[in-house]
């Protein structure tokens, strides 16, 4: 406890509620186990989508959950406001695995069981180019205006007539203190001798790429194949040389706590709620060439009804007022890509108000980058190249 | 109602071939379709067509012969080792345990209460940084201060020795436990020592054990993936993995499908030879 001091805001904070998104994690057995219970639950209802209800899938533990109570609070007050019923299955564990499970339906126009997906930007993407989503009617969703304008005009829906983001995911550099006692800031100091062969960097190629290809001072907005594949050489030469200990998904973590990693290209969120479980024991920061930012995006596919499109827009528009973003954010620790949030975050977690993890500060933003988007081919090359990097 | 005798077999066998038709034949069948595949030109990511590419298997082949051939040394280690280790405990429950034969047996098999995956995740905490055999072996100057011993080969190996050892004890002990003691009581009558015993009649006798238990260790060894992704490292990848990465990371599946038969026609292939040499007669 006498370390607490020494914790930035966000760990604090999540230390003094009462349950945490990884607590959550950790306490029920992990995500397979919730994924599981969810899933249970929807199996049956999940096909009936009437008038009054509106189904959204959505990645587990992502949004505000209350133990007590087995219920998401703002779901609940949605549902009181606006009289309509809200189904909502934790079951996007995936992108590829979700995609592969819906796209038969939908190519044939069959009802995927959902009005709001909420597929990362790069496979919102490809919902977008394969036209498997719908616009929104702007009159339904007048809250589209608070969205940040860092995230206001996406390569992929350059008016964001289709998607709006659920929440933000930024990448840098992570590190254990100890072993790092002056931080992790620049390609260099990741790969310095104390860490050597304890690096572990992201399997989502978007981020650890994108990491590398801005300390190489390169605009990820605009990467060419050339610029790309000398970024995945470099990484490669690391793991051969024995620098980089494992290319990992959120299992990063578990090597940091073990002691197995001292110094990762890792998430924002995640690396709070492990530093407040570890006494303060790791850090975060943006790199000082620039990070990476990408969303996970609410979109309503071109299978739900009319009434659950409809529906779906009173969700997203909901979501994307301020008080009720804030809530959110004080819960999953992420990106808030709400304007306005900041202000109704006082009255919820005062703590978390100038936390520039969840509410960048325009400096911060102007240091954050969206990876392009990438052509079917590219997708499949790129990422060919970035598994054949890790082994694979 | 009674069906004529000649019939009963066949219904009999109904089920079971129902049972393999469609869970079996229907995805090889759909497996081999996928892996001639070429995607569709212009299409998206995922869209594939079928146009007789058997040059997939080659390419799938020659890109990928390390992770083979890792895959295959490996599942060797590790069945030679798990046969090493689960011998002398079959044998042990089998002739010495006494009464506390159900117990030992009830222990081989207690591992299989918890997934198969949690076992192998606490074997990363077992052997990581933090975990008490890293720390235990510096100190005593075994290993040397920046070894590790997660992201290894050898992780990967004790993992797989560790996770398939009750495939191998139960068959050792189920062969082992059949051998009529009076033969080796026999042996000594004939001038036999202990070792010539052993070497001569147990050994012979537990033969079905042996290649049993090699072929239940072996074969789902060099397909694992889970092994090679939770203890091993970049440069420890299997074939299993690549399968992995291909269906779901790279979204593309002739590759996948091809390294898919390629692995099986080999360790069919293999053990094919191998039964030959060690003989089936004696198996039942």
């Amino acid at each position: 406890m006498a370390n607490e001091r020494s914790l930035s805001p966000e760990a604090r904070s999540i230390l003094g509620t009462q349950i945490s998104r990884r607590a959550v994690l950790a306490g029920a057995g992990g995500l397979g186990a919730a994924g599981f219970l969810a899933a249970c639950g929807g199996g049956s209802s999940s096909a009936g989508g009437d008038s009054k209800t509106v189904r959204w899938g959505n990645w587990p533990l992502y949004l505000d959950f209350d133990a007590k109570t087995k219920k998401y609070p703002t779901l609940e007050k949605f549902m009181t406001q606006t009289g309509l019923t809200a189904k909502y299955f934790e079951d996007y564990n995936d992108n590829d695995e979700f995609f592969g499970k819906v796209q038969a339906q939908l190519k044939l126009g069959e009802d995927i069981g959902y009005d709001v997906v909420t597929p990362t930007d790069w496979m919102a993407a490809r919902w977008l180019r394969l036209g498997y989503t719908q616009k929104f009617d702007a009159a339904n969703v007048p809250n589209k205006v608070n969205i940040l304008d860092s995230l206001a005009s996406p390569s992929y829906d350059p008016n964001r007539e289709s998607s709006l983001t659920w929440q933000g995911i930024m990448a840098g550099f992570g590190w254990n203190v100890e072993k790092n006692p002056k931080g992790v800031h620049t390609l260099d100091e990741l790969f310095a001798p104390q860490n050597k062969g304890k690096i572990v960097v992201l399997t989502e190629m978007r981020d650890t790429i994108g990491v590398i290809l801005l300390a190489q001072g390169i605009d990820i907005t605009k990467v060419t194949e050339d610029q790309f594949m000398n970024a995945v050489d470099f990484m490669a030469k690391k793991i051969s040389d024995g620098w980089i200990r494992g290319v990992k998904g959120n299992e990063y973590a578990q090597d940091l706590t073990s002691g197995d990693a001292t110094a990762v290209i890792g998430w924002s969120g995640d690396m709070f709620i492990l530093s407040s479980e570890n006494e303060g024991k790791f850090d975060f920061a943006i790199p000082e060439s620039g990070g990476t930012i990408s969303g996970d995006n609410l979109m309503i596919p071109s299978t739900a009804s009319a009434d659950g499109k409809k529906n779906a827009e009173t969700l997203i528009n909901y979501y994307y007022d301020p008080a009720v973003a804030a809530e959110v954010a004080a819960y999953v620790n992420y990106v808030c890509p709400v304007k306005g949030a900041q202000a109704a975050m006082e009255k919820i977690a005062p703590e978390l108000v100038n936390s520039e993890y969840i509410f960048p500060t325009t400096k911060t933003s102007s240091r954050l980058h969206i990876f392009r988007s990438l052509t079917p081919d590219e997708e499949t090359k790129w990422s060919e190249a970035f598994q054949k990097a890790q082994g694979n | 109602m009674t069906f004529p005798k000649v019939r009963v077999p066949y219904l009999l066998l109904f089920p079971g071939f129902a049972f393999l038709f469609t869970f079996f034949i229907l995805p090889i069948v759909n497996l081999a379709q996928t892996s001639t595949q070429t995607p569709v030109k212009g299409g998206d990511t995922g869209q594939y067509e079928q146009k007789f590419a058997f040059g997939n298997y080659i390419t799938a082949f020659t890109e990928n012969r390390e992770q083979f051939a890792r895959s295959f040394i490996f599942a060797s280690f590790a069945t030679v080792l798990a046969l090493a280790i689960a011998y002398p405990l079959a044998y042990a429950i089998a002739f010495k345990a006494g009464k506390f034969k159900n117990i030992l047996l009830v222990l081989v098999v207690a591992p299989f209460f918890t997934s198969f995956l949690l076992r192998t995740i606490a074997w990363k905490q077992i052997l990581g940084e933090e975990g008490f055999v890293v720390p235990g072996l510096r100190s005593l100057h075994i290993i040397g201060q920046q070894t590790t011993l997660t992201s290894t080969s050898i992780a990967v190996v004790a993992g797989m020795t560790y996770n398939f050892l009750p495939f191998m004890t139960l068959p050792l002990y189920a062969s082992l436990e059949r051998i009529d003691p009076r033969t080796i009581e026999a042996a000594g009558d004939l001038y036999a020592n202990g070792i010539t015993a052993f070497r001569r009649v147990t050994v012979p006798l537990s033969m079905p054990g042996v290649v049993a238990g090699t072929l239940l260790t072996f074969i789902p060894a060099a397909g694992d993936y889970v092994n090679a992704a939770i203890l091993g490292s970049p440069n420890t990848k299997m074939i299993g993995n690549v399968i992995e990465s291909r269906y779901f990371k790279i979204v593309d599946y002739p590759t996948a499908a091809a390294l898919s038969f390629t692995l099986m026609a080999a360790i069919l292939i293999l053990v094919t030879l191998y039964i030959r040499k060690t003989g089936t007669e004696e198996l039942v």
